[in-house]
This record gives structure tokens, C-alpha cells and sequence, in this order.
């Protein structure tokens, strides 16, 4: 490579006056894109496709095709738990009272303009008697990650563990995944954790390995009074897109710029 | 060609074949296929094993069941929220059985009473209704029937008719004011009862022309309040008196 360019200004040096940069610059120009195609040199031109994809496109099924988002309706929710219960079984997520991939939060509003917020255990007990008194209006609302397109945690991490995927969920790769929590503290949402076992930053999938098989996430599943509603964005049928057409939608910190993909319905103002 | 250039050269060289390799061996296979990732992450993942069934697979086998559960009040309530996740018992019935929760701790995770729970979703409070006897002895779980509502206004809305009662509208109906549809008593927030929507409503009665009672408060209709509905000043189950 380097002989190539080398040559004629060697000659020219032995000759005449030596190079001046703006020559040297312009001539070697040209072999740039041959030096680039060296370094990239062992990556395979066409991707290659792993039997599980494989797999799932034979099944119909195009990640391209798919932009997944889910809507709350807080009105609907009964703080039962039942979504936190089976998110923690599908996924395998450790029992301990703080690693949650989805979590119920209780707002409590006192007639003196007080706020508390709880979540006892995440919800997955339910939720004990209200102790508070003079209550002007108290209601749950669920919460787990926002599923942003324009994600922090992606951008901050240094490797290239998080991503989203072509049908819009963020994953991590709990392989390649360096365990320096800089995602967790990207999250504007507290929506991740570091797993104890595996030192891998954790969070919520939309239940990805159900979305390929057509089914809807687990908490989606069991929510007994459907506060939560799955769907597809790019589709104007599904359940999610009828949804946002018939109820007022805001997303949690709409002026972090994150592109949350989690809608709530009629959102209370207390609500961040 | 001096001296030195040729050694240059070996080094750049040396130094270009070391980063190949190093990036042949550094960088895993599939990073960069369909974005700046790994794309087997997605494969991995992709193929972890569900745990939830879905509700479509349990109908498959327990179609009587899944009939009588889709005409009743828990027609939206997965099979899996009361059984747990089932996709064990689908791939080996013998083997793996889901739980049937008989116990009297499960229906109130959410029937039990709760301030923070939607106004109209069935609630009962656990240790003052029928204590010890389990649930299923009395409710199907699988075609429950929605709860009986109390005939009168007071057994849910008991702030304002305690509050009426002592007022000078004791002896008002909630009906003189309010009309309310007969699903409000099983959707209360889907169904509101109306409000009066006019000034002349309330000049019914307290407007000076009218022919009630002499003892009612007059008040001129045409000065006072402006646009205003009256009701949005005065609190009609609470009255304040002259």
C-alpha cells in the first residue's frame, strides 16, 4: 500500500525540489479508500444470518415491518400487582424488593397540595391500607421503560451493549455488556438495573423473545383490566394505534427529548 | 531512496497488519450487521423460552372453560393471572399442572377494598365480608356475576347525602336534579348522571316569579350571577342559608 504512494515522491525528491504537503495530500488521496477497505479487511461483505433469524423470518416474521409500543391507562389500573408478578417469573428478573423490570407506583394527593409516591416492593404484594388522611385523589400508575427512540442509555454506553432493534425495542447484550452501569444513570426513567449474577446492565424487553413468536408481552397478558395495551405503531389496526386515537396521550418527561414509546392516557399532572 | 524510508515503511506495515488481526479477532462476528451491535444479542434473546402461554393456548384444550369465561365479567382476565404461567403445562399436561388458587388471600389482591383503585371496580373490604368462608364458595370465578347495586344515591355517594340531610334541600330527591342512566350503577365513571344546565332550572324555585313556597330564598335571575350556572357558586347539597 504504502510503496504506491511513496514511489513517485521519492523519485521526485532525488530529482527536484522535495513535495510540498498540498501535493503529497492530493496524490495519496486516492489510495484511501483502498487502505479503509484493508482495515475492514475479515468482515464478511453480506451479513450472515444466524439460524435462529433465519428461523423467524421463515415464520413471516420481518423486524423491519414492526415499530412495537405499548400504551397505560392509569384509570384502569387496580395495583393489583399481577403485571409485576409475571414479569419477574417470564424474565427470570431476582426477587429482591429492588430490581424491577415494570413496577406500580401508588400517587397520593392530600387536600394541602402534599404528593407521596410509593412502591411498596414494586407492587407485586399489592398494596397495604392507605394511611394518609384528607386525600383529594390517589390513583396507581405503572411504570417501566419507556422503550425511548431516541434512548440516553444507547448513547452513553461506551461498547455498543445497548441498541435498538429494528422493530423498536432497546435491548442490552448481556454478553458484550461491561457491567459500568453508565446506561443506569443515563435512564431518566430508573427503568434499569444491574443484574447481581450476571453484571449486565437489565431491563425491560417488551418480553422480545414473545414478540417473535406473536404473542404480546407477559404484563400486557395478565393485566387483568387491560391498563396496559400492546401494539404495533406501524400498524393501523392494532390495539395500540385505536387506543391513541381515542384517548389524550402524554409520555413521561416529554421535554427530555427522549421519544418515550410508552403512551399514558389522561395522565395526571402530579405524574413525572 | 534514503535509508530511513524503507524502514518506515516496514513499521507502518508491521503496524497495518497488526491492526487487521487485531480487529479480526477483537471485534465479535456480527457486530456492525444491522447496527452498531452485536446482531446474535438479538438472535439470543430473541430465543429465550416464554414462560405465559397466552390465553389462546389454554383455550385450545379447555375450550368449555374458555367458552363460559368469555360471556362473564372476567372475559378480560387471562386464565394465567389466577393460574399462573402455564406454557410447562402446554409443552407436558401430565406433568406440569397449573395451580388453582382456592384460598381466600387471592380474589382481594384485587377486590380488596382500596381508595386508589377506579370508582365502580367491584371491591369488598377482606375481613368484614363473610370472614373465613373462601370466595369460590359463593362467586365463580370463571362466570362471576357483577356485584347487586344498593338501590339508593346514599350507599356510594354517602359524603354528599350526609351532607344534604342537614340542609335545606333534605328534602329534595337526588332524582329532582339528577338524571342517571342504568349503567351508572355498573359504570359509574363510563355513565355520569347530568347536572342542571340552566339558570332557569334552580329559578324553578328561587327565581321571584316562581310559585313555591314563600320561605325559599328569592333571588333576581336576570342581575345576579351573569353566566354562570348556579351551581358553580353555590353548593346545592350544602346550601348556604340567609
Amino acid at each position: 500500500m504504502r510503496e504506491t504512494e511513496s514511489q513517485p515522491q521519492a523519485e521526485r525528491s532525488g530529482e527536484a525540489a522535495p513535495v510540498d504537503r498540498r501535493t503529497f495530500l492530493s496524490q495519496s488521496l486516492p489510495v484511501v479508500p483502498t487502505l479503509l477497505a484493508v482495515l475492514q479487511g475479515g468482515q464478511p461483505e453480506k451479513p450472515q444470518q444466524t439460524e435462529a433469524r433465519q428461523l423467524a423470518e421463515s415464520r413471516g416474521y420481518k423486524a423491519s415491518e414492526h415499530n412495537y409500543a405499548m400504551g397505560i391507562d392509569p384509570a384502569r389500573c387496580i395495583g393489583c400487582g399481577r403485571c409485576v408478578e409475571a414479569c419477574k417469573t417470564e424474565n427470570d428478573v431476582p426477587r429482591d424488593p429492588f430490581y424491577f423490570r415494570t413496577w406500580i407506583e401508588r400517587y397520593v394527593v392530600q387536600t394541602d397540595g402534599e404528593t407521596t409516591v410509593a412502591s411498596p416492593d414494586g407492587g407485586i404484594k399489592g398494596f397495604a391500607r392507605i394511611t394518609e388522611t384528607g386525600i383529594l385523589r390517589t390513583f396507581f400508575v405503572p411504570k417501566l421503560c419507556n422503550q425511548c427512540a431516541n434512548p440516553p442509555c444507547v448513547q452513553v454506553c461506551p461498547v455498543g451493549a445497548t441498541f435498538v432493534t429494528q422493530d423498536g425495542v432497546v435491548l442490552v447484550d448481556e454478553e458484550y455488556c461491561i457491567g459500568c452501569r453508565y446506561c443506569i444513570q443515563g435512564c431518566p426513567y430508573g427503568a434499569r438495573f444491574l443484574h447481581p449474577v450476571t453484571r449486565a446492565a437489565e431491563k425491560c424487553t417488551f418480553c422480545y423473545h414473545r414478540l417473535v413468536k406473536d404473542l404480546v408481552p407477559a404484563c400486557v397478558e395478565v393485566c387483568p383490566t387491560q391498563a396496559r395495551v400492546f401494539g404495533d405503531l406501524k400498524l393501523r389496526s392494532s390495539p395500540l394505534s385505536r387506543f391513541m386515537r381515542h384517548n389524550k396521550i402524554q409520555t413521561l418527561k416529554a421535554h427530555l427529548n427522549t421519544e418515550p414509546k410508552v403512551y399514558y392516557a389522561n395522565l395526571d399532572g402530579e405524574v413525572s | 531512496m534514503p535509508q530511513q524510508v524503507p524502514r518506515l515503511l516496514i513499521v507502518f506495515g508491521l503496524m497495518i497488519a497488526g491492526l487487521v488481526t487485531a480487529r479480526r479477532f477483537l471485534i465479535p462476528k456480527t457486530f456492525g450487521e444491522l447496527g452498531h451491535y452485536r446482531a446474535a444479542a438479538v438472535d439470543a434473546i430473541a430465543a429465550r423460552k416464554i414462560k405465559y402461554a397466552g390465553r389462546a393456548a389454554c383455550g385450545a384444550c379447555h375450550d368449555d372453560i374458555a367458552k363460559t369465561h368469555a360471556g362473564h365479567r372476567h372475559a378480560g382476565v387471562s386464565c394465567e393471572v389466577c393460574h399462573g404461567p402455564a406454557a410447562g403445562h402446554v409443552e407436558a399436561p401430565a406433568d406440569v399442572r397449573p395451580p388453582a388458587p382456592r384460598e381466600r388471600g387471592q380474589c382481594p389482591l384485587c377486590h380488596g377494598y382500596d381508595p386508589s383503585r377506579p370508582t365502580g371496580f367491584p371491591q369488598i373490604d377482606p375481613v368484614a365480608h363473610n370472614p373465613l368462608k373462601p370466595c369460590i364458595s359463593c362467586h365463580n370465578p370463571h362466570a362471576p356475576e357483577p356485584p347487586r347495586t344498593p338501590e339508593e344515591c346514599g350507599a356510594c355517594h354517602g359524603q354528599i347525602a350526609r351532607a344534604k340531610a342537614v340542609s335545606p334541600h333534605a328534602l329534595l330527591e337526588c332524582t329532582t336534579c339528577h338524571e342517571a342512566d342504568k349503567r351508572h350503577k355498573i359504570e359509574p365513571t363510563l355513565s355520569r348522571p347530568s347536572k342542571p344546565a340552566s339558570r332557569a332550572f334552580c329559578g324553578q324555585c328561587h327565581a321571584p316569579e316562581a310559585t313555591s313556597a314563600k320561605e325559599i330564598p328569592r333571588v333576581d335571575m336576570a342581575a345576579h350571577g351573569e353566566q354562570y350556572v348556579c351551581w358553580q357558586c353555590h353548593y346545592p347539597h350544602f346550601p348556604e342559608l340567609k
